[in-house]
């Protein structure tokens, strides 16, 4: 007779790494992520990656075609494409997380304040919030840029990040409060009231942390959008300024007098915006489905 | 030599391209003509305005006092003069006025408003901005002996003075509404013109409809006008390609030219002329390093403006090395001289390793500055990045602003920059003109570089005295010379002037400037 020991029989199974864990539930997420990653290293170490200096110019080769020496070709200046699309990955990348992070942030301490204090200040902040949602998001950016001007610092435009972020405050605050909501009426809460604690204590130790799933789904799905407005602001003249190598600007400017001469000048940057924020888009609805338990049903 | 014949037919085909051809036909009236505008007038006031975007949709609106003979180009007519004379002397000049004519409100224009124009010009009241103030300097009196006679007694000779009473920019404005209000002009649009101000809409459109009670009988032959306000370079190009505006007026690139040829094949004109334009690049002197003529002159000397112009030309409409005068014009600098200037010879590796040398004596390292450019695309944009690309090959970096045509005109006039490209664009060839870009600041209100250099100054009024043509010129290369070497401005690539519209469009006539012939009196639509 063989003798099983109870703790093989019952031996709970070993978890595996978030990561891998992830791919497994959700691999279109996976294949987002990794494209994200990929777009974040081209970025880092554009330096390295690149093969040529995206702001250098050369009459040689203006307008050339897609070849082994430019893999996407040239614009109207000489500048290689492939180089400048990996140089605008930056700056894309850069406004997108730092706008998201900034426009988040922003909206997710807003939702919860809100949803804890409610009454009168719960009233004021969504009415406010309902303001800036009458807006659409492309014409208040368009407002807030024109009116604060631009503000470069290390060679990007502060102001441009709070325009892109200011539309997505209120978003953020409302996903965040309703999920807000729901929690402040659970038994603990009441209970860290009942013991006195301060506010500041319940809302970050108590509130903030069981509202984070929410938060870095509209984190991530920001980005993607973030990056859309940079491209567009760029386009329309509003964001960054030629030289500077950034993927809305590559579809503006000379694009626009020789995309039919040279559509390689507008079709790759264009599809890089595409899959930036496809790639984004897919990894922020697989982290909802992954986070959130109705999904898991 | 080889380059100059070259360069010297190249001109004389497209000047006859673009002036030749006058029309046979009889003119039709009617018809609105809707015109595309890449910017829009930042006020009202001709004495102000420098832009294109002022002339093209504000002009039509006013006459002045001669005007140049739109298909004999640079001889000058009667506008609101019938006739003149201009005293053995060269020290009085004696106008004769049209009969009957009438502002848009209705009451008479005689002498006295011509009077109440110039004076507001040569000595503009507080608050009033005269850019072309320095052109009437010579001015000792004007006098109004009757209604149809103004006559303007000079202080000195002047080679320029019949040039500068046909420039497009001095408006007549009514005298008594200057006396009422000597800003009215800001705000107002109110003239004797062809056309008769109906709207602005800001963003949008501006509107004019024939002025029913013109001086010049039967004219103009249009029912008025439509300038659209397009900014955006491909978007104007499709409402020209799609019939939904039938001119811009200002220029084409090389590759709208070829697509709109391309597009709409023979229902369109092109023309052609060298451009009386260029983009200058202008320090403040008032900032550090830009005191500095050594550090000026180092980032005039790291422009290679030779390829830049050659490299160019297939993307933007500029096409032409030269001086500070049109490359052409008779008292230009010759090529061969040119090249002996600082900033032009053909050794860009000789003038760049000059040029590091310089900031090193100047103790500037790793230059970096603010460089104001306009968000006009064609061409601020390509030239601005060619610039700044020039710049960073002996290490000096450049970060490139682009604002909207008020608030850059704002920061160039008021000092808010740093380094800022500028542009000199006259209606006609004439030293007194194009060197009011690059004499003392308290002389000229186009200077934007916040310098006075005497030198300068006193050569441009030994040359605008000088009636001798070898001597002029010779007082011009030294006034070249200096303003080089000093280099407080110098100029980048001069322009080369592109027009394509609709062949419905008749009685315009190609220029040299695109602030020429926009008066829209002779302009009619065959439809």
């Amino acid at each position: 007779m063989t003798m099983v020991s109870p703790d093989a029989a019952f031996r709970p199974r070993q978890p595996r790494h978030p990561v891998i864990e992830f791919a497994r539930a959700q691999p279109t997420g996976m294949a987002g992520l990794a494209f994200i990653v990929i777009l974040f290293v081209a970025g880092v170490f554009a330096d390295f990656v690149a093969p040529y200096d995206p702001l250098t110019l050369d009459y040689g080769a203006m307008l050339a075609p897609p070849s082994w020496e430019h893999w996407m070709g040239t614009d109207a200046f000489g500048r290689d494409v492939f180089s400048r699309i990996i140089y605008g990955a930056r700056t894309a990348l850069a406004v997108g997380f730092l706008a998201s992070l900034f426009g988040s942030g922003i909206g997710a301490a807003i939702g919860v304040v809100s949803a804890y204090f409610g009454g009168r200040i719960d009233m004021a902040i969504e009415r406010f919030m309902d303001i800036l949602l009458s807006f659409p998001i492309i014409v208040l950016a368009l407002a807030v840029v024109a009116v604060l001007g631009k503000f470069p610092v290390g060679g990007l435009d502060l102001n441009l990040i709070v325009a892109i972020a200011i539309p997505m405050i209120p978003k953020v605050a409302r996903v965040v409060r309703s999920a807000a909501l729901a929690i402040r009426g659970l038994p603990y809460i009441d209970a860290a009231r009942a013991a006195g604690y301060h506010h500041s204590r319940i809302i970050f130790r108590h509130i903030a942390p069981n509202v984070v799933a929410p938060f870095l789904i509209m984190f991530t799905a920001f980005i993607a959008q973030a990056i859309l407005l940079e491209a567009s602001l760029s386009f329309l003249g509003l964001g960054v300024t030629e030289p500077t190598p950034a993927w809305g600007l590559m579809l503006s400017g000379t694009s626009q007098e020789f995309y039919s001469q040279a559509p390689w000048m507008i079709l790759f940057p264009g599809v890089a915006i595409s899959l930036a924020v496809f790639a984004f888009n897919l990894f922020g609805d697989a982290l909802r489905d992954y986070l959130d338990p109705r999904f898991k049903v | 030599m080889k380059r100059t014949l070259g360069f010297l037919a190249f001109t004389a085909a497209i000047v006859g391209v673009g002036f030749g051809g006058a029309e046979a036909q009889t003119p039709k009236r009617g018809g609105i003509l809707k015109f595309a505008v890449s910017a829009e007038p930042p006020n009202y006031d001709c004495h102000g305005a420098t832009s294109f975007a002022f002339i093209h949709p504000v002009r039509p609106h006013y006459n002045t006092l001669l005007k140049f003979d739109e298909p004999s180009y640079p001889k000058v007519k009667g506008d609101l003069a019938q006739s003149w004379t201009v005293s053995p002397d060269g020290l009085t000049y004696t106008f004769k006025l049209k009969p009957n004519i009438k502002f848009h409100d209705g009451s008479a224009m005689t002498s006295a408003d011509v009077k109440a124009t110039y004076e507001r010009i040569a000595n503009p009241p507080t608050g009033v901005v005269s850019i072309r103030k320095a052109a009437y300097e010579d001015i000792a009196a004007i006098e109004t002996p009757d209604p149809q006679t103004v006559v303007f007694k000079l202080k000195a000779r002047n080679a320029s003075m019949l040039t500068n009473f046909a420039s497009p920019w001095d408006c007549i404005y009514s005298g008594a509404k200057l006396k009422d209000d000597p800003k009215f002009p800001e705000k107002n649009v109110m003239g004797t013109g062809p056309f008769k101000f109906v709207e602005h809409a800001a963003g949008s459109h501006w509107v004019g409809e024939r002025f029913a009670d013109y001086f010049e009988k039967g004219k103009p032959y249009l029912d008025g006008y439509r300038a659209i306000f397009i900014r955006n370079t491909a978007a104007r190009v499709n409402a020209l390609q799609a019939g939904e505006v039938l001119a811009e007026f200002r220029g084409h690139s090389p590759a709208d030219q070829a697509k709109l040829v391309s597009a709409v094949g023979d229902k369109v004109n092109v023309h052609e002329s060298p451009w009386i334009c260029s983009l200058v690049v202008t320090f403040n002197a008032e900032k550090k390093p830009f005191d500095d003529a050594r550090v000026r002159r180092a980032l005039s000397l790291a422009i290679d403006r030779w390829q830049g112009a050659q490299a160019l030309s297939k993307i933007a409409l500029v096409r032409h090395v030269g001086g500070l005068l049109r490359p052409g014009f008779d008292l230009a600098t010759s090529p061969a001289d040119l090249v002996k200037l600082p900033g032009y010879g053909k050794d860009i590796n000789k003038a760049r390793a000059e040029a590091k040398k310089l900031l090193a004596e100047a103790g500037v390292k790793d230059l970096k500055f603010k460089f104001l450019n306009r968000n006009v695309p064609m061409p601020y944009t390509p030239v601005g990045v060619f610039v700044i690309d020039q710049w960073r090959q002996i290490g000096v970096i450049a970060e490139h602003e682009q604002p909207e045509t008020k608030a850059y005109i704002g920061n160039l006039r008021s000092g808010n920059y740093e380094v800022g490209l500028d542009f000199n664009c006259d209606a006609v060839d004439d030293p007194n003109l194009q060197l009011l870009k690059y004499i003392s600041a308290d002389k000229s209100s186009i200077n934007y570089g916040r310098y006075n250099d005497r030198k300068l100054d006193e050569l441009y009024e030994k040359q605008k005295r000088e009636l001798d043509p070898k001597k002029r010129s010779a007082l011009l290369r030294d006034f070249e010379k200096h303003a080089l070497t000093e280099a407080y401005t110098f100029p980048t690539i001069w322009w080369h002037r592109i027009i394509v519209n609709w062949k419905q469009i008749k009685g315009w006539h190609m220029s040299p400037s695109h602030y020429l012939n926009q008066d829209l009196q002779d302009v009619w639509l065959d439809q």
